[in-house]
């Protein structure tokens, strides 16, 4: 491969979405959850979806994740339709409540995805301890999810769905139910987790500075219909300490986002 | 003391007041027979002569607690006494009998139950079409068909264990069938959405989810299920000739107007019910606890 055409598979991006529409049939009528929406995300990037319940953040990420079937315009998921790829296990998907199985250990539950898709036996194993480690869970893996804070299990559910190979990790408001303490936390950590695995990650979110402190790119979103009102390209340094959220920088992006919001929603509010 | 009383004195009251009760049922429905032996033989009788013998008839309308006691003693315990515990006479021989039957037909049901919910939650056509038809079969009244279902077994040379078991099932399945439908559905929208992440088979599905999801349900629709088998084997029981089993006993009690047998053989249905319905209970909490859903 010369290096150009090297230069040439990096840049196509990971996630690409042209004139996507998704129009749900009501009982009311239609109802616009997606209308036209043009995003390429490319490869390492951490893309935000922020905007008001109803933008339809959440069935843009369930859209790449094939959980959805938009009713117009295409999407390619590593240059698949969005089927292929779920087929291909593209992709891990972190829910908003942790869903771990009572009846099975962080170790068990970890080790679920892995079974399902055929992991043998000693690599199942090498990879829990790894992810596990990864999110400062080590020597939890017997423990039993009920013995654990709503904090760890999320954090445990995160360790799931990165224990397996897909290069993408879509996040539906993961920390929406944690209090800002363990979140503020869990920002850190996530951060420095997608440094050290260099996977790209979709994060749906209506938490202003959550998005602006994680964000290599955030995409304002604006309700009925569902529409991107705004892509902002963080300027922030790679390198992310929890104080960095006081630097004028950071404090100049929230103030964009917030325009951004604030013009989605027009005179609405 | 005191903490003894907190743990089993709620259900002694029960007890106590149940005694009672039944004492006074018995005096006043056997006091007008008492009456009448007492009137033919010219007597007239007080009340300690009239309460003593309402409790000491040989066929009383409704037996005293002891009369069923002594009775149930004479048939179990003497027996065993006696080195006879399984003959013929002895109300262990006639619960084996029942006991056995309940036992086959509880897991021939609960394995059409089964496999019948499973038919249910993944074929379109069975979701649509068998459910009616499960409720209509529990609609018809047990000791319609149950001499049906010993007849027809017995022309095609089925006789024995096997029809009672049978008319067990046709009792059990039902209650299994509703709890699993229910539990084989009862993960949420977010679990399910999780397992097509995955690209997870429906095999994969069902084993590693939907079914441990269902165990709660499970659980609760044996224990339905055992106390069904039981009545079940209890009226199968009857058409047969009322040869052996507590089904039969009833029958032969009633024949000869023998009440306290049919009450002992009751209270011995009974026992056996709480026993069976017992065992499943703790096998629920065992398997509940460890895996992490009691």
């Amino acid at each position: 491969m010369t290096q150009a055409e090297a230069n040439e598979t990096s840049c196509q991006p990971v996630i690409s979405a042209r004139n996507l529409s998704l129009t749900f049939q009501t009982n009311d009528g239609p109802v616009h959850a997606l209308k036209d929406v043009d995003l390429e995300i490319n490869k390492g990037d951490f893309v935000s979806f922020i905007g008001p319940s109803g933008c339809g953040k959440t069935t843009f990420l369930r859209c790449i994740a094939d959980l959805e079937n938009p009713t117009g315009g295409e999407i390619t998921v590593n240059g698949m339709t969005a089927e292929q790829a779920r087929k291909a296990r593209a992709y891990g998907y972190v829910f908003q409540a942790a869903g771990l199985y009572p009846w099975r250990t962080i170790g068990g539950n970890i080790r679920l995805p892995l079974e399902i898709m055929g992991y043998s036996r000693a690599d199942q194993d090498t990879r829990i301890e790894r992810v596990l480690e990864l999110v400062e869970l080590a020597g939890f893996e017997k423990k039993f999810p009920w013995q654990l804070s709503g904090g760890m299990q999320q954090r445990a559910s995160i360790a799931r769905a990165l224990a397996f190979d897909a290069d993408i990790l879509l996040m539906d408001e993961p920390f929406g139910a944690l209090d800002e303490i363990v979140r503020d936390h869990l920002n850190e950590q996530l951060l420095k987790l997608w440094a050290r695995t260099n996977k790209t990650i979709g994060f749906v979110t209506h938490s202003i500075p959550e998005a602006v402190y994680l964000s290599t790119k955030i995409v304002v979103m604006s309700p009925r219909p569902g529409r991107i009102t705004d892509v902002i390209e963080s300027t922030l340094p790679q390198e992310r300490p929890l104080d960095i959220r006081d630097s004028p920088e950071f404090i100049e992006i929230a103030h964009r986002v917030r325009d951004g919001l604030r013009a989605g929603h027009g005179d609405n509010v | 003391m005191a903490r003894l009383w907190h743990k089993f004195g709620p259900v002694l009251t029960v007890v106590i007041a149940i005694f009672v009760m039944w004492y006074a049922g018995s005096i006043a429905l056997n006091s007008a027979w008492a009456h009448d032996k007492a009137q033919r033989a010219g007597k007239v009788l007080t009340t300690s002569e009239l309460v003593a013998d309402t409790m000491s008839q040989k066929k009383p309308r409704l037996p005293a607690p002891h009369q069923v006691g002594a009775e149930i003693w004479k048939t179990t315990g003497a027996m065993v006494l006696r080195g006879r515990a399984f003959s013929k006479r002895s109300l262990f021989y006639h619960s084996w009998i029942t006991l056995s039957s309940t036992a086959l037909g509880f897991l021939m049901g609960t394995a059409l139950g089964v496999a019948l919910a499973v038919g249910i939650v993944y074929n379109r056509t069975m979701d649509m079409s068998v459910m009616p038809w499960v409720i209509a079969s529990q609609t018809i009244p047990i000791l319609a068909i149950a001499p049906m279902i010993i007849v027809v077994l017995n022309a095609v040379g089925i006789s024995g264990l096997l029809p009672k078991a049978v008319i067990s099932m046709y009792l059990s399945f039902f209650p299994v069938v509703v709890g699993m439908v229910k539990g084989l559905r009862s993960p949420d929208h977010m679990q399910l959405d999780q397992m097509k992440t995955w690209s997870a088979s429906g095999q994969q599905e069902f084993w590693r989810l939907r079914l441990p999801s269902s165990m709660p349900y499970f659980f609760t629709s044996m224990k339905i299920a055992m106390a069904a088998s039981l009545v079940g084997a209890i009226v199968g029981e009857l058409p047969t000739g009322a040869v052996a089993g507590l089904g039969a006993r009833l029958l032969g009690g009633s024949y000869y107007g023998q009440t306290i047998q049919i009450w002992s053989a009751l209270i011995m249905a009974a026992a056996l019910a709480a026993c069976l319905v017992g065992f499943i209970g703790i096998l629920q909490r065992r398997v509940l606890k460890r895996m992490g859903m009691a």
